[in-house]
C-alpha cells in the first residue's frame, strides 16, 4: 500500500472532562469514498473539526501528505486542499451565489484575480446544477441549493480530501439521489472523499469503506456491508437490548 | 495614607460604581444593547435631587421613588418605541441611535439645567475607626447603593419578571414561544438599567459634583465595570465595581489621580483580552 | 462597484472643493476643508468598519497620535512633508500592534475595546506631560505665509489625502483584499473555512483604515498650530466619524465621501443657526437616519425607484 494521503495517529480532543474524539487512528488512501458513521453525538463532526483545524487535538497528530498538520489553523487546511461542508450550512448570505464560489476559488483555490476565480466558480456552479441562480443572493437559496452551493464552494477550493458532513440531511428522496450523482461524479475527479452519513442508502451505494465511530472511538473499519451487519455497530446504533431482539428477528 | 484608608476608600468607591454600571450591565446582557444614554440618565437623577434640594428642600432620600419611577418610564418608552425596532440589527446600528439619542438628552440637560457643576451638600461630617476616616454621606452612599444593587439582584432572581428576563435573555425565541412578551421585556429591561442609573444619580449627587459634562466619564464607568466583572449579572457587576473602586483607589495613590483612570482601563484592556467574558461572567453574549 | 455617474460627479465635487477659494469667503473655505479631512477620515474607517463590519472607534485615536507624533517631530525641526509621514508610518504601526490585540474580539467586544484605545491614548497623551505638555497642550510651527495662503495650502492638502483614502478604497474594493474582507464580514468563519487568513486580513484592513487618520492629524497639527488632549480625542469624532459613514452608505467606495460631505454642511447650518440645539438636532438626524435610511444615502431606493418606473415600462409595453 503507498503512502496515506491523510492519516490520524491516535487522536484525542477533549472539551472539559469530556472526550469527543477518543484515540481515533485511521488513514485516506488517494482516490478513496470512505463513509464515517456512527450513531447521533459520536464524534463525527468534531473529528472533521480536528482534521480541518476548527479544533486542534488535545493529543496525537493529524499528518496530510506525510506533513505534520496537527496545529493548522482553518485556512491553512482550506488551502491544503481539506476541504469540507458543513452539516448547517454557512454561505455568505448577502453575496451572490457566484461570488459565494468565487471566494473559495479564489481564497481556497489560490486564484489571485477576482476576474478568473469567476470564471472558475461559473464551472464549478455548472457542475453542481446551480448555473441559473449564479447572481441570486446565497440567502435566497432552498436549503438543498444552499448544500449544492456548499459543494460547488468546497469544489472551487480544489480539495484533495472533500469532507462532506451530512450533505443529504433534511434532503427529500429526489433530491438525495441527485446529491449521490454528484458525489459519484466527484469521486470519478479523484477526489478523495469523506462522507459523514446517517442514512445507510446512500453510504451502501458509494463507499468502498467505512469508518464507525462511537462515543468518540472508533470501533469498526470495514466493507460498508459488512459493517452494517456487525455486532458491534448494531449494538451501538440501537442499545444493547433492542440488539439481541433484532438479532433474534434476523434468526441469526 | 496607610492601606487601610486606601482600601476603605477603594471599596466604597466601588460599591458606588458597581451601583452606576449595574443597570447598563443588565441592558447589554439582556438586549445586547450598549446603551449609551446610560451616563446621562445618572445626570438626570443627580439634577432632580439638587434642584428638589436647593429650591423645595426635599431630602435626597425622598427623592428615589420620583426618580426611579420617571427614568423607569423614560426608559421604557425608548425602548419600547425606538430601540426595540432595531433591536436585532448590527451592534453599530443600537449603538448609534443610544448615541444620537444621548445627544438630544445631553442637549435638553445642558440648556435646562446649565452645565456648571452643582452639589448637594447635606454636612453630615464624618466619622472614623481603626484609624480610617470616611465622611458619613459617603458611607451612606455605599449603603444605599449595595442595597439598590442586592434589591435588583433579588427582583431578578424572585419576581415573575425577572425570571421572564432571564428567560429571555437565555433564548429570545423558546422565551417568545412561552407566552413571554418579549418586546415588553425588553422594555422593562431597559427601563430597569435607566432606573438604576437614575437612582445612581440620586445617591451620586450628595458626594460628587453633577454636571453634563460628566455623563461621558461615568458611561465609561460602566463600560469598564462591565468588562471587569463580565455581562448581564448583578454579580458580575458588583465585582467589577469593587476591582475598579480598589484598583483605582490604589493607583491613584500611587501613581497620582490623572493614572488612576489609565490603569483602570489598561486593565480593562487586558481583561478584554485574556479574558472577555469577565471575571465572574458565563458566557459572553456575542 | 462605483458606476461611472457616480465616479463624475465625485469627480466634480473635488474640483468645487478645490476652487472653493476662487469664489468663496474664507468660511466657506474652511468649510470645504472640514469637509475633506472629515472624507479622509470616513473613507479610511470603512476599509475596517464598512467592507470588513468591525464597528471600530478608534479613528479619533489614530488622528489625535497622527496630531501629536506630526507636532512633536515638527517641534523638533522635522520639515512638515516629513513629519506627516512619520506621523502616518508611526500611527500604522501602531493601529498593526493594537489591532493584533483587539481584533480577536468580536461585536461589541471589539467595539469597547476600539473605545479603551481612545481613552488609553488620551489618558496617555495628557499625562506624558514632558513630551507632550500634558492638558496645556503644544504649539505647532505655523506657516508664515499669508492665511489666505495657508489656508489654500492646507485645503489642497486635505483633498490629496482625502484622494488618497479614495484611491486606497477603490483598490480595496477591487482587489481580493476587499473580497476576503467582505467575506469576513458576512460570515467569519466561513472566511475561514474557504481559506481566508483572517487574522491578517483583518489585521491589513486596521492598519489600512488608520493609516491616513495619521496623515490627517499631522496635518491637521500643523494648519491650526495648537493641539490638546481635549481637541485631538473628541469623543463626538469618535462617532461621528462611523456616522458619516453610515449615512453615505458603508461599505461603498463613495459613500464615505458623501456621507462626510452631507454631514459636515448639516453640522454648520446647525451651528450658524440654533447653536444651543445643534447637539441635539445632530442627535436627531441620527435618529432620522438610523430609521428612515439604515442603508445609507447611496442606497436609497433610487434603483428600486427606477426599477419600479421600469417595472410600469414594461408592463405597459406590448407583450
Amino acid at each position: 500500500m503507498s503512502a496515506p494521503l491523510l492519516e490520524l495517529e491516535a487522536v484525542t480532543r477533549s472539551f472539559g472532562g469530556i472526550r469527543a474524539v477518543d484515540g481515533v487512528s485511521m488513514r485516506l488512501n488517494e482516490g478513496e469514498v470512505v463513509g464515517l458513521i456512527g450513531p447521533n453525538g459520536a464524534g463525527k463532526t468534531t473529528l472533521v473539526n480536528v482534521i480541518t483545524g476548527v479544533h486542534t487535538a488535545t493529543s496525537g497528530r493529524v499528518r496530510f501528505r506525510g506533513e505534520d498538520v496537527t496545529a493548522q489553523r482553518p485556512f491553512q487546511a482550506a488551502r491544503r486542499g481539506l476541504c469540507r461542508t458543513f452539516q448547517i450550512v454557512q454561505p455568505f448570505p448577502e453575496m451572490t451565489v457566484l461570488d459565494n464560489v468565487a471566494a473559495g476559488a479564489m481564497f481556497g483555490g489560490r486564484i489571485d484575480a477576482i476576474g478568473a476565480a469567476r470564471e472558475a466558480a461559473r464551472e464549478h456552479l455548472e457542475f453542481v446544477g446551480l448555473a441559473p441562480l449564479s447572481d441570486k443572493p446565497a440567502s435566497a437559496l432552498t436549503l438543498a441549493a444552499r448544500k449544492r452551493l456548499e459543494l460547488a464552494k468546497s469544489l472551487a477550493m480544489k480539495p484533495k480530501v472533500l469532507m462532506l458532513d451530512e450533505v443529504n440531511a433534511g434532503l427529500n428522496s429526489a433530491e438525495i439521489d441527485g446529491a449521490l450523482e454528484l458525489i459519484r461524479k466527484i469521486a470519478a475527479r479523484g477526489v478523495t472523499i469523506l462522507l459523514i452519513e446517517h442514512l445507510m442508502k446512500v453510504v451502501l451505494s458509494v463507499t468502498e469503506r467505512v469508518l464507525v465511530l462511537h462515543h468518540g472511538a472508533l470501533i469498526a473499519e470495514g466493507e460498508p456491508h459488512a459493517m452494517v451487519r456487525d455486532e458491534k455497530v448494531i449494538e451501538a446504533y440501537l442499545g444493547e437490548k433492542y440488539a439481541k431482539r433484532y438479532r433474534e428477528a434476523a434468526g441469526v | 495614607m496607610q492601606i487601610a484608608q486606601i482600601l476603605a476608600n477603594g471599596l466604597v468607591l466601588g460599591a458606588l460604581y458597581a451601583c452606576l454600571a449595574v443597570g447598563f450591565s443588565l441592558v447589554w446582557g439582556v438586549l445586547n444593547v450598549i446603551n449609551m444614554l446610560h451616563g446621562s440618565f445618572i445626570i438626570l437623577g443627580g439634577y432632580l435631587t439638587f434642584f428638589a434640594w436647593r429650591d423645595f428642600g426635599i431630602h435626597p432620600l425622598v427623592m428615589l421613588p420620583p426618580v426611579a419611577l420617571l427614568t423607569f418610564a423614560i426608559g421604557y418608552a425608548v425602548q419600547y418605541g425606538l430601540v426595540n425596532k432595531v433591536v436585532t440589527a448590527p451592534v453599530l446600528t443600537t449603538l448609534t441611535l443610544t448615541f444620537g439619542l444621548d445627544m438630544i438628552i445631553y442637549n435638553l440637560m445642558t440648556v435646562g439645567f446649565h452645565a456648571t457643576p452643582v452639589k448637594v451638600s447635606l454636612g453630615l461630617g464624618s466619622v472614623s475607626a481603626f484609624g480610617v476616616r470616611m465622611p458619613v454621606d459617603r458611607l451612606m452612599g455605599m449603603g444605599l447603593a449595595l442595597l439598590l444593587t442586592g434589591a435588583l439582584y433579588y427582583v431578578m432572581r424572585a419576581s415573575t419578571i425577572g425570571r421572564a428576563i432571564v428567560a429571555v435573555r437565555m433564548d429570545r425565541a423558546a422565551a417568545a414561544l412561552m407566552g413571554i412578551r418579549v418586546n415588553h421585556i425588553y422594555a422593562v429591561t431597559f427601563g430597569i438599567g435607566a432606573l438604576m442609573a437614575g437612582l445612581a444619580g440620586v445617591i451620586f449627587a450628595v458626594i460628587f459634583p453633577v454636571t453634563t459634562n460628566l455623563s461621558g466619564m461615568y458611561l465609561g464607568k460602566a463600560f469598564v465595570v462591565c468588562v471587569i466583572g463580565g455581562l448581564g449579572s448583578v454579580p458580575g457587576a458588583l465585582v467589577g465595581g469593587l476591582v475598579l473602586g480598589v484598583v483605582e483607589s490604589f493607583a491613584g495613590h500611587f501613581f497620582g489621580p490623572a493614572h488612576a483612570l489609565t490603569v483602570g482601563f489598561l486593565l480593562m484592556l487586558a481583561l478584554l483580552v485574556v479574558k472577555p467574558t469577565g471575571l465572574v461572567g458565563v458566557k459572553g453574549y456575542e | 462597484m462605483m458606476s461611472r455617474l457616480g465616479l463624475a460627479l465625485f469627480a466634480g465635487w473635488v474640483v468645487i472643493l478645490a476652487t472653493t477659494p476662487l469664489f468663496a469667503e474664507n468660511y466657506i473655505v474652511r468649510t470645504a476643508i472640514m469637509i475633506a479631512m472629515y472624507s479622509a477620515l470616513a473613507l479610511s474607517w470603512n476599509i475596517i468598519g464598512g467592507f470588513t463590519g468591525y464597528p471600530s472607534f478608534a479613528t479619533v485615536a489614530f488622528f489625535g497620535v497622527g496630531c501629536y507624533v506630526g507636532g512633536i517631530a515638527q517641534r523638533a525641526g522635522v520639515p512638515m512633508a516629513l513629519a506627516w509621514a512619520i506621523a502616518t508610518v508611526a500611527v500604522g504601526a501602531m493601529a498593526a500592534a493594537l489591532g493584533a490585540i483587539i481584533l480577536r474580539l468580536k461585536g461589541h467586544y471589539f467595539a469597547i475595546g476600539s473605545i479603551a484605545i481612545v481613552e488609553v491614548c488620551r489618558l496617555v497623551i495628557s499625562s506624558w506631560r514632558s513630551v507632550t505638555g500634558g492638558g496645556d497642550g503644544l504649539n505647532v510651527p505655523l506657516l508664515r505665509w499669508h492665511p489666505d495662503a495657508v489656508a489654500q495650502f492646507f485645503l489642497l492638502v486635505m483633498i490629496g489625502i482625502m484622494l488618497a483614502a479614495f484611491v486606497m478604497n477603490a483598490l480595496v474594493d477591487r482587489h481580493r483584499l476587499g473580497f476576503g474582507l467582505k467575506c469576513i464580514r458576512q460570515n467569519e468563519d466561513a472566511a475561514d473555512m474557504v481559506g481566508v487568513d483572517t487574522t491578517r486580513y483583518k489585521i491589513v484592513g486596521f492598519t489600512l483604515s488608520a493609516l491616513l487618520c495619521g496623515t490627517v492629524g499631522a496635518a491637521y497639527a500643523s494648519w491650526v498650530g495648537y493641539i490638546d488632549p481635549t481637541d485631538s480625542f473628541q469623543i463626538l469624532m469618535t462617532v461621528k466619524v462611523p456616522v458619516m459613514a453610515l449615512m453615505g452608505g458603508a461599505g461603498t467606495v463613495l459613500g464615505p465621501a458623501l456621507g462626510a460631505a452631507a454631514f459636515v454642511i448639516l453640522e454648520e447650518i446647525f451651528w450658524a443657526n440654533f447653536l444651543e440645539w445643534n447637539r441635539a438636532i445632530l442627535g436627531a438626524i441620527i435618529v432620522a437616519l438610523i430609521f428612515f435610511l439604515p442603508g445609507g444615502l447611496l442606497n436609497i431606493s433610487w434603483r428600486r425607484a427606477a426599477r419600479r418606473l421600469r417595472g410600469r415600462e414594461s408592463a405597459e409595453a406590448p407583450a
